[in-house]
């Protein structure tokens, strides 16, 4: 994986020294709280409901045992022993300390990670594909690419006070793990006729408005793709609608201009951009990508004793086949039953950054699922991998089950959230763990926010709830046919919203129907985009 | 209507110059008024302006300012480099709601002096505008003083 150089070290370096001086102003009364919210929010600064909130990035998902470690240990320094992943494969902890943050970004250099850009209305982490580097079906690792947008978004000087935030996902397989077309830029790696580009696809994204985002270039090459990324960013920053927050995001002005049209003026910008030399030397990409070459591969078995039930159903379950026969890339479940989604202990960290070292080159794989992924893993350490992972309760074998919920933070920590999401994902995770269900299910993905902003993907749910407030008490609305993945499209509301003990019934009734009425080798979503909304309607309101 | 006299910094208003050549002490006026007046050289963008507008009359424009009504709006960044790119060469001043932390961006979007709302710290200033000794990307700075950006210089002067 990418390691710094002195630059790269530099600049992390220069960005903790900075903060110091900036929280120092703020302490000093040279900065006003206004004045210093953006600048801490440029450091993944939060103040939440009950304490400031820190997101640490993880560049598109990847880190070694090293950096988890690090993970761990701040957890239990300076947190209360855990840590939450997130929808963004990043990391954030939820009981920081104000005078604590600059020595827990200094910590984190020593690591090569920061907190830089992880909010504000800046260009955010960079997330990719969780299998990148691993997965049987890429046309290449995008994570090169993902590294080199990451550099140049870095600091960006004209690109820092965007009207609001901005995602960008790279992958380089047809199949999409990564919900690349609900972000602000969608980046596919395509090979046509042997040459490897860029097809861009800008404007999607979640939150009160969803939007698939359509493509714009279908193909960039290579040598062009920060111009062609400064293009489209340019054009969002002169003219992204900044008289309302709520439609400041780029998919408003894709939407508003139209995808032609937006087009057209990012064209425009692109042919005057490529006269100004923007993008950095081929060269640079090929030192990026000689990091991201392959670990060394043995040759092993190919099969494995599945005569152990629990560890057959997890293995079929939560590992994922790899470019290499003898390998596979294993998925740690962040989502025991009855647990809080995304959370992990400093403890459960260090021992993922163990068994990393033990059974994965090293290497560590954030899921936009708030799951963790070991890469590389050979199918002969399968038993013994599983055996520590069972050991430790990380070993649920739920991987796109009902039980694998995607859950925002919600009321329980969130300063924007209507509603509770944690105590609802416990809840239902338990009775379809309860009801044996889960499995007969296959693959379904639900997902709960507990506010309109989305945070949870409902829109991107087969099953998806948004908790509202109604009249003061937390609400549930039900949506249904969502997906982020290649076959992408947004869920639709049922209908009149639930109480908590509703809603969870209603999960329950529109699971019980599909299970009626499935064809073979259906999954719950195909059953819905056959049948449509009615009959679920039925059985929810009739 | 504002007439165009009445607003615009003056010369006194500058708190930082990076340049030496004699100062433009005529009153700045809009975008609209510039294209119509063939002998104004002093300009004032506001957010909201195409800063592209400007470019078949910048061999007679001096004195560019732009207008950071809030610091939060970040459109006076793509104003000031597009006019560098076009060759801009004249003083570039960023006025308004400037603040010491947006100093080193505004430099490397090519501005060259500032008149901020509120006087700033002067050590502080001076600490923010050195706050990137390297840089990853190619901007107005990199374009016009040769500064070299990472990339460049991992790869030798040719790269």
């Amino acid at each position: 994986m990418y390691a710094y150089d002195r630059y790269d070290q530099a600049m992390v370096d220069a960005r903790v020294a900075e903060f110091r001086d900036q929280a120092r102003r703020r302490l000093e009364g040279k900065l006003t709280e206004d004045q210093f919210k953006p600048l801490r929010l440029m450091n993944g600064l939060y103040l939440q409901l009950h304490a400031y909130m820190l997101r640490v990035a993880i560049p598109y998902g990847t880190l070694n045992s090293r950096q988890m470690t690090m993970l761990g240990d701040i957890a239990d320094r300076y947190d209360r022993g855990y840590g939450h992943f997130t929808t963004r494969q990043n990391i954030q902890y939820n009981w920081i300390k104000l005078e604590d943050a600059a020595d827990i970004l200094a910590d984190l250099a020593t690591v090569e990670m920061h907190a830089i850009q992880t909010s504000g209305n800046c260009i955010r982490n960079i997330s990719s594909d969780h299998f990148a580097g691993a997965a049987h079906d890429e046309v290449t690792d995008p994570r090169p690419y993902a590294e080199l947008l990451r550099q140049w978004s870095s600091f960006h000087p004209e690109f820092s006070y965007l009207p609001r935030k901005f995602k960008i996902c790279v992958i380089a397989s047809e199949r999409d793990r990564a919900a690349m077309r609900l972000h602000d830029i969608g980046i596919r790696i395509v090979e046509r006729d042997g040459e490897p580009g860029a097809q861009f696809f800008v404007g999607g994204g979640m939150g009160r408005t969803p939007m698939i985002a359509p493509m714009v270039r279908d193909f960039v090459p290579l040598d062009h793709l920060v111009t062609y990324a400064e293009a489209c960013l340019r054009v969002y920053n002169r003219y992204g609608r900044r008289d309302n927050k709520y439609k400041a995001r780029i998919k408003i002005l894709v939407h508003e201009l139209g995808a032609e049209e937006y087009t057209r003026q990012v064209e425009e910008e692109f042919a005057h951009l490529i006269d100004q030399g923007v993008e950095p030397p081929f060269a640079e990409l090929e030192r990026i990508r000689a990091y991201f070459g392959d670990p060394p591969f043995d040759d092993g078995p190919k099969t494995i004793d599945r005569s152990d039930p629990d560890f057959a159903v997890w293995v079929d379950r939560n590992t994922h086949r790899h470019k290499h026969d003898a390998y596979v890339s294993a998925v740690i479940s962040l989502k025991p039953v009855g647990g809080i989604p995304g959370d992990a202990t400093g403890e459960q960290m260090r021992l993922m950054a163990r068994l990393a070292r033990e059974f994965s080159f090293d290497e560590i794989r954030v899921m936009h699922t708030q799951n963790v992924v070991l890469p590389h893993v050979r199918i002969c350490d399968l038993p013994k991998l599983w055996a520590q992972l069972h050991e430790a309760g990380l070993g649920a074998p739920n991987m796109d089950t009902i039980e694998d919920i995607i859950a925002c933070p919600g009321l329980d920590y969130c300063s924007l959230a209507n509603a509770r999401s944690i105590p609802l994902a416990q809840r239902i995770s338990e009775r379809f763990d309860k009801s044996g269900k889960t499995e007969r299910l296959g693959e379904l993905k639900l997902k709960i926010s507990g506010c309109i902003n989305a945070c949870g993907h409902h829109h991107a749910g087969h099953i998806g709830i948004l908790g509202v407030d109604r009249k003061g008490k937390e609400n549930y609305q039900l949506s249904l046919g969502g997906s982020e993945a290649e076959d992408v499209s947004l869920a639709k509301i049922t209908g009149p919203g639930f109480d908590e003990d509703g809603v969870i019934e209603a999960v329950e009734k529109v699971t019980d129907l599909y299970l009626a009425q499935r064809t073979e080798n259906e999954r719950f979503i195909d059953t819905y985009r056959r049948l449509g909304m009615e009959p679920f309607k039925e059985a929810l309101y009739g | 209507m504002v007439e165009p006299t009445d607003f615009g910094t003056s010369p006194d208003d500058v708190q930082f110059r990076f340049r030496d050549d004699e100062r433009v002490d005529h009153a700045a006026v809009t975008v609209d008024s510039a294209l119509d007046q063939t002998n104004a050289n002093a300009v004032r963008i506001e957010p909201s302006d195409d800063a592209r507008l400007l470019i078949p009359f910048l061999d007679r424009i001096a004195l560019v300012e732009i207008n950071f009504p809030a610091f939060t709006d970040g459109r006076g960044y793509s104003a000031a480099r597009i006019l560098r790119e076009a060759g801009y060469e004249g003083e570039l001043r960023a006025v308004g709601d400037v603040l010491i932390d947006q100093l080193s961006h505004m430099r490397r979007c090519g501005f060259d002096s500032f008149a901020p709302d509120k006087v700033l710290d002067e050590e502080d200033a001076k600490r923010a505008f050195a706050t990137w000794e390297n840089v990853y990307q190619v901007a107005a700075d990199t374009s016009l003083t040769g500064r070299r950006t990472i990339a460049q210089k991992r790869h030798g002067a040719g790269a």
